[in-house]
């Protein structure tokens, strides 16, 4: 017996070019919630799949209980113990819970004999955890708290005495993650081992015993929750990275461009991703909306720039309303002045497989510029396309090559010239650099302050912190759907941070 | 003719008609639930009756005849399971292609073996299966109302209709009560979840062909074997894409596919009765239209105008671990 | 959803694949013709030499190949747009009743190219009239295209039986057909054409839909790369989600593309009830809905790969008649097996010979392959 339920040995997992996890040791205490933060990105996912057998290591040793363990795929992790609670819960929505606690785990092949036992069981430790769910329940008419408790309700049928929970509380209301984390203590009294994976700094305080902190792929640091504090651990996260500079004048806000009033939006699920948001932008100025990914922004960009229905609220643009919970019609409101560089340039800014010029006029197809009687003007595309190509240093300089073969940087400079260069009053734009190498990430910056000296109202919205505050003239920090607070730039790293993780947050915005 | 006779007659077709459908459409059941959607039901089919009118003339014994129609059925199902199983390739384009490369090759291989422009040669008795007369069958025939139904409606079928019908019950048992059916089911579901309870989403899938092909190829057996005594060009007749609409109508679930493929199977007994007959108030039904009707109340019933028939959810697609 | 592969040189991914993939459908296809117990080297003798060996061949040749360019066609533009549009056989069997109407109202009175005109509108708008349900159940009711199209095949083969019956048949007549068309119903052939080249129609019903079919697949590459119309399928085609931020409307898309489509496979119906039978005959289409798709599939949906696959297709139809007269145990049913070969290898097993192709190709030069590795991530 060890008194370590699992230890990692110098994990080490690329994907092609993207190195995940860099040479990481890890020591997890038995009977311990030991949690793992990260910003997205960070690699605490790949981690904990590669642990679960999802993905195997490139190199290293993972040691369950002291002894070396080959987890080739799932079937080991769970014959060794552990359990795994997906951010996307792995349940077969047209099943019975107890059909889905099952499966995988049926004693016989015939399923009578077992349906009574699994029953009896799921009712021992239903009520050895408090884990009450009708095991005759469907599962798509459950709510999502519920079924996040079959998933471990399964982990714990399969003996696990190690359960991974990825980003539990994402989809939770506060009164649902406040019964989780009940939940998580009685596990642990029971003697089992927990590992919470998060980016919440306030979820890791409240109920962790230790925490190791994961950045670009690496393990920097683990502490002891009672020993640490959430600036440290805030400064851990994000590192002391060179601060992005950029040159930038005061701004000069003129008139409401942009104004949103109560905007609520729910996804399609039914949960509330934004939730009565209102906020103006200016003429001249940069608002940056700081969060962790998945706090509402993605859904907030959609719903403004048309592409999601949103349940209520309005948006005006120059004054006058978008038909936001009806039918917005993007292309409508490109017309009428609004640019949007969509945070997913892969499925959504760009079509891969069309040529470079292609691209340059996706959305902005019906111009008249581009036509020549009722054809496409091929040669005026493609000379737009060589202007833009020229003014924002695309390479390689073909708007005939294929876009999928465009590095990161370009391809999102291909979006950022179709997107400005249409002179919008309102520019709308998603994680202008994910992706992006670093000598495209100055440009972008220099193109996003210039667009706003002319006069541009810029709502950016990006998970990258630093970005925010070397750009934007104001912040407004969104959590769990609701804007908690607004900043300005001079704002501290900490000071936003505990915002982002809803820590101060709430009372500010119950103020 | 009195009425209680034409209907006995009626029922007794209708049985016959669909005893194919319903063995063909149980077969779709099987892969569709697990996420391989197969267009191949009609190539399936008539490859298995090509087979078993082979086999079943050369050995003389019928069950040879069954066998060879479902080891060809199976063996055609692994294709389409390589392609859409293990190449990721589209479900759609590999039945399409199944069903011609099936079609094509019976008649040539049928022409150049036996000469009989695509047929095989008359199979005597022992090469057919019989019909198996219920006892007491003929000694309750004159008892009123139930000595008709029983001897005339209950009696007096091939084995393989007993056994089309026993399959109903059988397939609902295997899908809804056997480890088996809980995880094919799930597979068409989230193979995701099958994948991470530690199941092989491959292996899984490749079972639910297979015993797609089993099915497949017994309803197959049923055309050459029983229902005529050989195997005749094409004689499939378009019953694949009929067991497939069944399928549909049947929105996926084993109980609902015997009243589709009743339906339809006494739309088709309907169709041949009363060609040409016209009713009161109605007149005449064209007999086009009772051939269409499978297909346009299939139609309807996709387009959601009386109830919703919501297919598995993961079918169609290929399971590609997320990153 | 494609496994990641390392980028091939154009030659290969173009030209190399595709031909592999052929070939093992002819491969195995010569495996069934030695199985029969006859010679495939012999068979391919028959099959080339009924295809081009004189100039009535090649113009029986040329008049499959129309038929195919539109099915294919019809197939090739729906693929854009994401969309697989099997019901090629039904849209282009009621497509017929286009061009059964212009005619028969038209040919005693009009001269051909009067009514040529007329049976061609006729002939797309009933074809795109049945594709239209199809498409418009997916946009608006979300129905599964592929099984739509497939009921509506066997709907159209009803629905003619029975208007051929009761509507269409001359009154005493034994025959499932209309009445044989006046001169206004019967298109010239391109004897002209032939004899250019110094040879002879003969018999060939090779007629002036050719052109049109020609035309055809020049006017889908002009609506493909060429209009807004064609951009918006083939942004949606690739990305539903880009198509809607571009603000297409993805209904209106669906319910057009599918139109065109079926207006297409309509389309072939000139090219037999026009071009060689001068009446519309009971199950004219003969399966060419279903060729289409096989010719699309290896046309990769572009019309200059297109008319080559119809070409193929064309030779193996005419040379497969060819070979059931020279060799009795291969029946014309031999084409159909190799059309299912091709649609399984270049359809569904497209991919099977890439990664082999890729070592291949890529260990030969060592060139590609450096540009293989920088790209691949």
């Amino acid at each position: 017996m060890s008194e370590l339920a699992i230890e990692l040995q110098g994990i080490d997992k690329s994907f092609g070019l993207v190195h995940a996890n860099r040479n990481i040791n890890l020591k997890v205490r038995k009977g311990t919630i030991h949690g793992i933060i990260g910003e997205n990105g960070a690699g605490k996912s790949t981690l904990m799949s590669i642990l679960y057998g999802f993905y195997q290591a490139d190199h290293g040793d993972i040691l369950v209980d002291g002894r070396k363990a080959n987890i080739r795929d799932p079937n080991a992790a769970i014959a060794a113990g552990i359990g795994m609670v997906h951010q996307h819960f792995m349940l077969v929505e047209n099943f019975t819970v107890l059909e889905n606690i099952m499966l995988g785990a049926e004693e016989s092949q015939i399923l009578n004999a077992g349906i009574t036992k699994a029953r009896a069981e799921l009712k021992r430790l239903e009520k050895e955890y408090a884990l009450e769910v009708d095991p005759d329940a469907v599962i798509e008419e459950l709510p999502v708290g519920i079924q996040q408790r079959v998933e471990i309700l399964k982990a714990l049928y399969r003996r696990a005495d190690i359960l991974i929970l990825d980003e539990p509380t994402g989809v939770l209301t506060p009164a649902e993650a406040d019964h989780l984390f009940r939940i998580l203590e009685q596990l642990k009294a029971e003697g089992k081992t927990v590992l919470l994976i998060t980016h919440k700094l306030r979820e890791i305080m409240a109920i962790t015993d230790e925490v190791s902190v994961m950045r670009r792929g690496e393990m920097v640091a683990t502490r002891t929750t009672k020993e640490t504090s959430v600036e440290e651990l805030a400064e851990l996260m994000v590192g002391r990275r060179v601060l992005l500079r950029v040159e930038k004048g005061e701004a000069k806000p003129a008139d409401v461009k942009l104004s949103v009033k109560n905007l609520t939006v729910r996804d399609s699920r039914g949960v509330t991703m934004v939730d009565d948001v209102s906020f103006d932008i200016r003429a001249g100025e940069i608002v940056g909306i700081a969060g962790v990914a998945g706090n509402g922004q993605s859904e907030l960009l959609e719903a403004i720039s048309g592409i999601r229905r949103a349940k209520s609220g309005t948006v005006l643009l120059n004054g006058s309303p978008i038909d936001v919970t009806g039918h917005a019609d993007p292309a409508e409101l490109r017309k009428r002045g609004l640019a949007h560089v969509p945070e997913d340039r892969h499925h959504v800014g760009l079509v891969l497989k069309f040529e470079e010029s292609e691209n340059a006029i996706l959305g902005y197809h019906d111009d008249p510029k581009y036509r020549k009687g009722m054809l496409l003007d091929i040669d005026a595309i493609r000379a737009d396309a060589e202007e833009k190509i020229a003014a924002y240093d695309i390479r390689p300089p073909n708007p005939r090559l294929k876009t999928a073969n465009f590095s990161g940087g370009n391809q999102q400079k291909i979006v950022l010239a179709r997107e400005m260069e249409r002179d919008p009053d309102v520019l709308v734009i998603g994680q202008p650099t994910r992706g992006v190498d670093v000598g495209a990430i100055e440009f972008i910056h220099r193109r996003i302050i210039e667009m706003r000296d002319q006069g541009k109202a810029v709502l950016l919205v990006s998970v990258e912190l630093d970005e925010i505050r070397a750009l934007s003239d104001r912040i407004l920090v969104m959590f769990a759907g609701r804007v908690v607070g607004e900043r300005t730039p001079d704002a501290t790293e900490g000071e936003l941070g505990l915002l982002m993780a809803g820590v101060e947050g709430r009372k500010e915005a119950a103020e | 003719m009195d009425f209680f006779q034409v209907f006995i007659e009626l029922a007794q077709s209708t049985v016959r008609l669909s005893t194919p459908l319903i063995l063909a459409a149980l077969a779709g059941l099987f892969t569709e639930r697990a996420g391989v959607f197969d267009i191949g039901l009609e190539g399936k089919m008539l490859g298995a009756a090509f087979a078993a009118g082979c086999v079943a003339y050369i050995s003389q014994s019928v069950m040879m005849g069954l066998f060879a129609a479902v080891l060809v059925s199976v063996l055609l199902s692994l294709v389409h399971g390589y392609a859409s199983i293990t190449q990721r390739g589209s479900q759609i384009v590999s039945g399409v292609a199944i069903n011609f490369v099936v079609a094509g090759s019976t008649v040539i291989l049928g022409e150049a073996w036996f000469r009989q422009g695509g047929r095989t040669p008359a199979l005597t008795e022992d090469g057919r299966f019989g019909r198996i007369t219920l006892p007491f069958a003929d000694a309750v025939r004159e008892v009123p109302i139930l000595g008709p139904l029983y001897s005339g409606l209950l009696s007096g079928h091939s084995p393989l209709t007993y056994l089309a019908f026993l399959m109903v019950p059988a397939s609902w048992w295997i899908l809804y009560r056997t480890r088996f059916g809980l995880r094919l089911r799930a597979v068409g579901e989230n193979p995701g979840a099958v994948d991470t309870a530690g199941i092989s989403v491959i292996w899984l899938r490749y079972r639910a062909v297979i015993c797609c092909g089993i099915l497949c190829g017994i309803a197959g057996a049923y055309l050459s074997l029983s229902a005529n005594a050989g195997f005749t060009k094409g004689m499939t007749a378009g019953k694949g894409y009929i067991a497939l609409a069944a399928l549909i109508f049947a929105k996926w679930r084993p109980k609902n596919i015997l009243f589709a493929c009743l339906l339809f199977g006494f739309l088709d007994a309907f169709a041949i009765r009363y060609q040409g007959y016209a009713f009161p108030l109605i007149g005449r039904v064209p007999v086009q239209f009772m051939q269409a009707l499978p297909y346009i109340l299939t139609v309807i019933l996709l387009a959601g105008f009386i109830g919703k028939a919501i297919p598995p959810k993961a079918g169609g697609v290929p399971y590609v671990k997320e990153r | 959803m494609s496994v990641p592969h390392a980028k091939l040189p154009g030659w290969a991914e173009y030209g190399l694949i595709p031909l592999v993939n052929l070939a093992v459908a002819f491969l195995i296809s010569g495996l069934v013709v030695l199985i029969v117990g006859e010679s495939p080297l012999e068979a391919a003798y028959h099959m080339i030499n009924g295809a081009f060996g004189r100039g009535e061949y090649i113009g029986f040749t040329l008049y499959y190949t129309t038929t195919f360019i539109f099915t294919g066609l019809a197939v090739a533009v729906a693929f854009h747009c994401g969309l697989f549009n099997i019901g090629g056989e039904g849209q282009a069997y009621i497509g017929g009743i286009g061009v059964a109407l212009a005619c028969l109202s038209f040919d005693h009175t009009l001269p051909w190219y009067l009514v040529f005109p007329i049976a061609i509108l006729g002939a797309a708008f009933f074809g795109a009239l049945w594709a239209l349900i199809p498409g418009w159940l997916l946009a608006r009711r979300g129905s599964h295209i592929v099984i739509t199209t497939i009921m509506f095949n066997f709907i159209a083969a009803s629905l003619m039986n029975y208007l051929l019956n009761k509507v269409f048949k001359p009154l005493g007549s034994m025959s499932l057909e209309t009445r044989t068309f006046d001169a206004g119903g019967q298109l010239p052939k391109l004897d002209w054409l032939m004899s250019i080249f110094g040879l002879s129609v003969g018999t060939a019903p090779f007629n002036i839909s050719f052109l049109l079919a020609l035309l055809a697949a020049f006017g889908v590459w002009v609506l493909i790369w060429r209009t807004r119309l064609g951009y918006e399928m083939r942004t949606m085609g690739h990305s539903s989600a880009a198509a809607r931020y571009a603000g297409i409307k993805e209904a209106k898309i669906i319910v057009i593309t599918m139109m065109i489509s079926g207006g297409l496979a309509g389309m072939m119906a000139l090219n037999p009830i026009m071009g060689e039978q001068f009446r519309m005959q009971l199950d004219f289409v003969q399966g060419a809905g279903f060729v289409g798709i096989a010719v699309a599939l290896m046309g990769r949906s572009h019309p200059a790969g297109i008319i080559p696959a119809a070409l193929l297709f064309g030779m193996l139809y005419q040379g497969g008649a060819e070979i059931s007269f020279e060799m009795p145990s291969i029946s014309r049913d031999m084409i159909v097996i190799i059309q299912g070969l091709v649609i399984l290898f270049a359809g569904a097993l497209e991919h099977m010979f890439r990664p082999a192709i890729t070592r291949l190709v890529l260990g030969l030069s060592p060139k590609t392959r450096d540009v293989a590795a920088t790209k691949g991530a």
